[in-house]
Formats: C-alpha cells, sequence, structure tokens
C-alpha cells in the first residue's frame, strides 16, 4: 500500500526499514488515528524518522508522495456521503460563504458537483492542480477548490495538514552527517585500555568469596574501579584551509572529550612548531612551548594529530617557513621530535584520500608520520585507532 | 485508551498522534527535545491523565542496563551466611528487582519512564534491547523468565548528549517536542498562571522571543525558564512598565537571571545593550 512512500523515503536518506512499514500497518489497523491526512502524517513520522535531523527531509518526502491524494485519503469509499458533504462545509464555512455558494447554484447542486470532483480526485492522484489552483475554475467561490477560498478543501484539517508539513519547521535541524559523533565513539572505543588505578572503591566480589570461604569469615576484599586507562594528546589543526571542516572536527573532538579521561589537546596552525596553544582565541598570548608539552607528557601517551596537512612545503621544509611568525627551527625537526617522543601516533585528515596526492606538503608530511595517515572516515578512524593500539616493537 | 493531554499539561496534535500510538501498539516512545520543553513531564502527565503508576528510571553515566532487570546482593547473602540465617539457602531472597522487572510484574498497567538515556554508556540502549522489544528477561540465578503479563507504556527520553543505535530505534516510536510557537505558548502560560494580565504575558513573550532570537546565544532559554521567570516576575510584583520599555539601551531583560544561564550569553547581551547605546547617541 505505501511501498511507494518507502521507497521514496530510503531515497532520501532515512533509513526506513520493513520493521517499521509493519507497525505503521499495525498502528493503521488498530485505529491509533482519526482518518484524517494530518494524523497520518503524525503517525507515519513518528513511525519512520527516529532523528530529528531528518524530520525536514521526511515532510519533503512526504508532501513529493502524497500531493495530490491528500484530499482523497481517508474517504476509502468512493461514495461520498452527502451529510458528510453538509457537515464539513457547515462547519467550515461562515453564513456569508454559505449565501455567496448559495448565489452560485442551489445547495445540492453544489454538493453535487462537489462529489464529482472528489471522486474524480480519487482517481486522478496526479490532478491535484486543478483542485488546488487558483480561482475561476469552479464555481466556489472566490478561488474554487482553494484552501484560501471557500475552504471546502479544509475539511477534517486537510488544509492544515498540508500546511503541517509544507511549512517544514524543521528545516534548521537537518544536517548532512558524514560522520556522526556515535560513530566516532564507536571508532575511538578500540582504543580503550582497561586498567584499575586509584582508590581501592569497589567491592571485589569474587576475592571476597573466595577468601571468606578460606578464612571461615567475612573477609571483605576491595579494588580500585576499572576505567578507560588510555592516555591520548590530540593536536588539532585550526584556521585557513581548515575551516571547511570545523564541524567534522567539533564532532570528533567532542567524541573524544567524552569518551577519554586522560586527554590533553592542543593547537596548531598547518605544522607545529615551537609553540601550541590551548585557547584559539588567545593563540598570540598564551602558547605553550612543545618542549614542555613533550616533556611534560610521557611516551606512553598516543598521539593523533588532526590537520589536512596542506600547506606551502617550505612551511614544513624549512625554518622561517611559517606563515605566521619566523619559525627558527623547521617544522621538520619538530615534527620528528613529536612521533620520537610518541611512538604510537597518527595523523588523521579530513581531505579525502584521493585528492592527497595532488598537493606536495600531504606527501611530506605522510612520510615524517611513516605512512601513518588516515582520512578522517568512519574507516580511516578505525584504521588509525587500529594503528595506535599496535604493539610498539 | 486514549491520551489528549491533561489540564496542566499542552499537547500538540503531533505529540497526541505518537503517544497514542505508543499506548495502543505497546511500543517505547522515544522523545527528545530541547532541554525544559516537557519531556519527562510527559511521562507524568500520562500516567496521570490514565490513572496509572509511574515507574521512573533516572539513568546516570555510571547506570547498567542489567541494573534495570535486577541485581544479585552476593554480600548480604555471604553475611546471612556467616550468621547461619535461614534465609541464605534461597537465592530468590537476594535478587534486587530493578525497574523494568518492576514494571513488568506492577498489578495495574505502569508507566515506565526511562529517564535521559544518552547519559548511560553508549552500549547502554544495545543491552536493552531484547528486554524492551519481547518485554521479558531470564533471571540466571533463579533460572526463572520474567515476562510482562501485560506491555507496559514505555517513555523513554534523550537529550542528544550521544546517539542511539539503529536497532534500538527501530522498535520505538519518535517524538520531537520542538520548541512551541507563540500559540502553544499561550496556552502553556495559561495552564501555568490562570490569572496571570494578558498584557504582561504578551510583553514578557515578545521579550522572551527577542533573547532567543539573538544569534549566538550559547544556551536559549526554553519553556521552564519563562515560566520560571513569569514565577519571579509576579513573585517581584514587577511593573509592567519594567517590560514595557523599548529603551533599546536597556537590552538585558529585568531578572535576566531566570533567562540566561551562561556567564558568556550574559556578557553578549551587555556587549549588545553597550552598542545599542552608542547607536542612540
Amino acid at each position: 500500500m505505501f511501498f511507494n512512500f518507502m521507497d521514496e523515503l530510503r531515497a532520501a536518506g532515512i533509513s526506513a526499514s520493513l520493521k517499521e512499514h509493519l507497525v505503521l500497518l499495525e498502528a493503521l489497523e488498530k485505529d491509533v488515528i482519526r482518518r484524517s491526512p494530518e494524523e497520518f502524517y503524525y503517525l507515519s513520522r513518528a513511525t519512520f524518522v527516529k532523528d530529528e535531523g531528518l524530520l525536514d527531509r521526511f515532510d519533503q518526502v512526504f508532501s513529493k508522495v502524497f500531493k495530490g491524494i491528500e484530499t482523497s485519503y481517508g474517504t476509502q469509499e468512493e461514495d461520498i456521503p452527502l451529510d458528510w458533504l453538509k457537515a464539513v462545509a457547515e462547519k467550515y464555512l461562515s453564513e456569508e460563504e454559505m449565501e455567496k455558494i448559495k448565489s452560485l447554484g442551489s445547495w445540492e447542486e453544489i454538493m453535487e458537483t462537489l462529489k464529482e470532483r472528489l471522486a474524480e480526485q480519487e482517481k486522478r492522484h496526479e490532478g491535484g492542480n486543478k483542485w488546488i489552483g487558483t480561482g475561476g475554475t469552479s464555481p466556489y467561490g472566490n478561488s474554487g477548490y482553494n484552501p484560501e477560498g471557500v475552504r471546502i478543501g479544509g475539511e477534517g484539517g486537510q488544509k492544515k495538514a498540508i500546511k503541517v508539513w509544507d511549512k517544514r519547521e524543521f528545516q534548521n535541524l537537518d544536517n548532512t552527517k558524514l560522520l556522526g559523533t556515535r560513530n566516532i565513539k564507536v571508532a575511538l572505543r578500540r582504543l580503550r585500555k582497561f586498567a584499575r588505578e586509584g582508590a581501592a572503591d569497589e567491592l571485589d566480589i569474587d576475592r571476597t568469596i573466595n577468601g571468606t570461604a578460606k578464612q571461615g569469615w567475612l573477609d571483605i576484599h576491595m579494588r580500585p574501579e576499572r576505567h578507560n586507562a588510555v592516555k591520548l594528546l590530540l593536536f588539532l589543526d585550526v584556521g585557513g584551509s581548515m575551516d571547511p571542516f570545523i564541524k567534522l572536527c567539533e564532532e570528533l573532538f567532542s567524541a573524544a572529550t567524552s569518551e577519554f579521561k586522560n586527554l590533553e589537546f592542543f593547537y596548531f596552525h598547518n605544522c607545529p612548531y615551537e609553540g601550541l596553544w590551548k585557547d584559539n582565541r588567545r593563540r598570540f598570548s598564551e602558547r605553550t612551548n612543545t618542549w614542555d608539552v613533550l616533556h611534560k607528557y610521557g611516551h606512553d601517551y598516543k598521539l593523533i594529530f588532526v590537520g589536512d596537512a596542506s600547506m606551502s612545503p617550505y612551511e614544513i621544509t624549512h625554518p622561517g617557513g611559517s606563515v605566521e611568525h619566523f619559525n627558527e627551527e623547521a617544522g621538520v625537526t619538530w615534527m620528528q621530535r613529536l612521533t620520537n617522543t610518541y611512538p604510537a601516533a597518527a595523523w588523521l585528515n579530513p581531505v579525502p584520500e584521493k585528492q592527497w596526492g595532488y598537493s606536495q606538503s600531504v606527501k611530506i608530511i605522510r612520510e615524517l608520520m611513516n605512512g601513518r595517515m588516515y582520512p578522517l572516515t568512519v574507516d580511516g578512524l578505525g584504521d588509525a585507532m587500529k594503528e595506535l593500539t599496535r604493539k610498539q616493537g | 485508551m486514549r491520551f489528549d493531554g491533561t489540564k496542566d499539561y499542552v499537547a500538540t496534535d503531533d505529540l497526541k498522534v505518537a503517544v497514542n500510538a505508543a499506548m495502543t501498539l505497546r511500543r517505547p516512545l522515544l522523545v527528545k527535545g530541547e532541554p525544559g520543553t516537557g519531556k519527562t513531564v510527559l511521562a507524568y502527565e500520562i500516567a496521570k491523565a490514565m490513572g496509572t503508576p509511574l515507574i521512573e528510571w533516572n539513568v546516570k553515566s555510571t547506570t547498567k542496563a542489567h541494573q534495570g532487570l535486577y541485581e544479585y546482593d552476593a554480600v548480604a547473602r555471604l553475611r546471612d551466611g556467616q550468621l547461619g540465617d535461614e534465609r541464605v539457602h534461597d537465592i530468590s531472597n537476594y535478587i534486587r528487582k530493578g525497574k523494568l522487572w518492576e514494571a513488568f510484574t506492577a498489578p495495574e498497567l505502569p508507566v515506565l519512564l526511562i529517564d535521559e538515556i544518552d547519559k548511560a554508556d553508549i552500549e547502554f540502549p544495545n543491552d536493552l534491547l531484547q528486554e524492551l522489544d519481547r518485554m521479558e528477561f531470564h533471571v540466571y540465578e533463579t533460572k526463572e523468565t520474567i515476562k510482562a503479563t501485560e506491555r507496559p507504556i514505555v517513555i523513554i527520553t534523550s537529550n542528544n548528549e550521544k546517539e542511539l543505535p539503529d536497532a534500538f530505534l527501530r522498535r520505538c516510536f519518535f517524538h520531537y517536542i520542538k520548541f512551541p510557537d507563540r500559540e502553544t505558548m499561550q496556552d502553556i502560560i495559561n495552564v501555568h498562571f490562570p490569572d496571570i494580565q494578558g498584557i504582561l504575558v504578551k510583553k514578557a513573550m515578545d521579550i522572551f522571543y527577542d533573547v532567543r532570537d539573538v544569534p549566538g546565544l550559547k544556551k536559549k532559554p526554553s519553556t521552564s525558564e519563562l515560566l520560571d521567570w513569569l514565577k519571579l516576575i509576579l513573585n517581584e510584583d514587577m511593573p509592567l512598565e519594567a517590560l514595557q520599555s523599548s529603551d533599546s539601551s536597556k537590552a538585558i531583560p529585568p531578572l535576566h537571571g531566570a533567562l540566561l544561564k551562561n556567564e558568556q550569553d550574559v556578557m553578549l547581551f551587555e556587549r549588545l545593550a553597550f552598542m545599542a547605546k552608542r547607536e542612540a547617541r
């Protein structure tokens, strides 16, 4: 019945499955809704859309699939009961409008035409424009079969309903996510290394039971709580060519901060030099000496660079190559120091992998990283995590 | 059984449809929305409207899925074993029922609220898939299967801190409570402050929606904040003029503490006020 609808939804990137389809049919069978298009819209929305970001797309699909059908939905019999029409008309027409209609012909006559039209409408789903079009084409007052005119088109809340999905209220929420935070988190979970550290505040049931059985009296054993002990240094490239990837980096960052307790992050621009910073607004006033970073965080930290590595090659290879300041030592030197201090390192590049070959600097950085550069996609992230967890030889 | 809102809760049409669908088919209803748009309150109101008990499960970051089913209190059993208590021979004495168990076996059809499911670990929803789908689970210690005689009405709220897995979402109905438009907001205010002055509400709403429209706000004020603010204004007996001053130099609304919850937002407003003042000169 609604297979077409489901196909359209899937084509629009809403992952509607058979399961939801069956739920929808079940709900219709159990009369969850009154048979009005508006409620059908709400019901199918609640069934198919599970993410507010997709609501707008759903609205568009719904409008596309059901355009033209909407007036006939809810009246399954081809025969439209006259008193229903009357009731509808009476409910939605003011006295004045009723008079106006009557002046165009007898009440019965008008109802008869309306009935025919509705029946015709039901057969011809595509012919909606005849009805929704502007005035003059039909005897129904100023705008014919139009929600704004005589408003017969508004029966059963249809007019409202058309507006509901054509309003596209959820437009702002639509965001085409390449890599949702959930995906990122799942990928980052590979980095978990559980360890028990800190204060013993959890009851070790196994040891307690063992101990008690051995001793013959209650022998309580405590142990520290298990948590993710992996330590992470995150170096993020900001500004300039990274601007298109801000959203992606934000997501990665938020996923990483919630996943790891021992996470330290620093910003750099294009290539890390002798200074890094933690607050981008105060990048010139509050710099951290890179030496301090190297000394402060131990070798067991894992280092992740996030950057597009797209710059002039001089910015990496030559002293004084930086676009922002005069760097005494070349970027190469600093990159080598960093990768030597932290054997577990990876570079995540938001630029699609197939474009890497076009940029000289990407090649250089990739060499400096010993090929450990990964695209910032779900797979790339997974590979990077695998590399980071590899036993360092 | 139909839910049509209550006298204390204004439900929009789409919300009603979603709730009714979830109640009729007995599938969980996942409710999302900006903080303060009444996600949790919805469960209370459904329970109230249906006259059924509400079982609340507040999820925290440390909550594990099995805690909702049951917990085996090994320590208590160990202690009783030491003291030679007779109870020790029956393991079921040491099974602590969780909220899901409670809901499944409740004598009266309950509403089960799983509040802020996104606070828990990322695998938490996956661990509850079967339990919520079939409304049954197995207790290993006593080898019994707990099955819901009648599937409870399950309301799940999420603040979007973590995304939920697809398999979990497929089993739910979903509703996103969008921020109420002026009309709905008027209804909500009328429900909470039946005898408030109309003009005051209008003025307050003007300011409120203006504040929400300011670009760059970190935390936009929401319904519950507007209600708090109105309560404050009423309590303080603030004269109407204080709200009415359309003087742009006073861009910060009175008692703004109820609306702006972030020092950066307050600063933003101060800066806007400063700029407005300069322009006026």
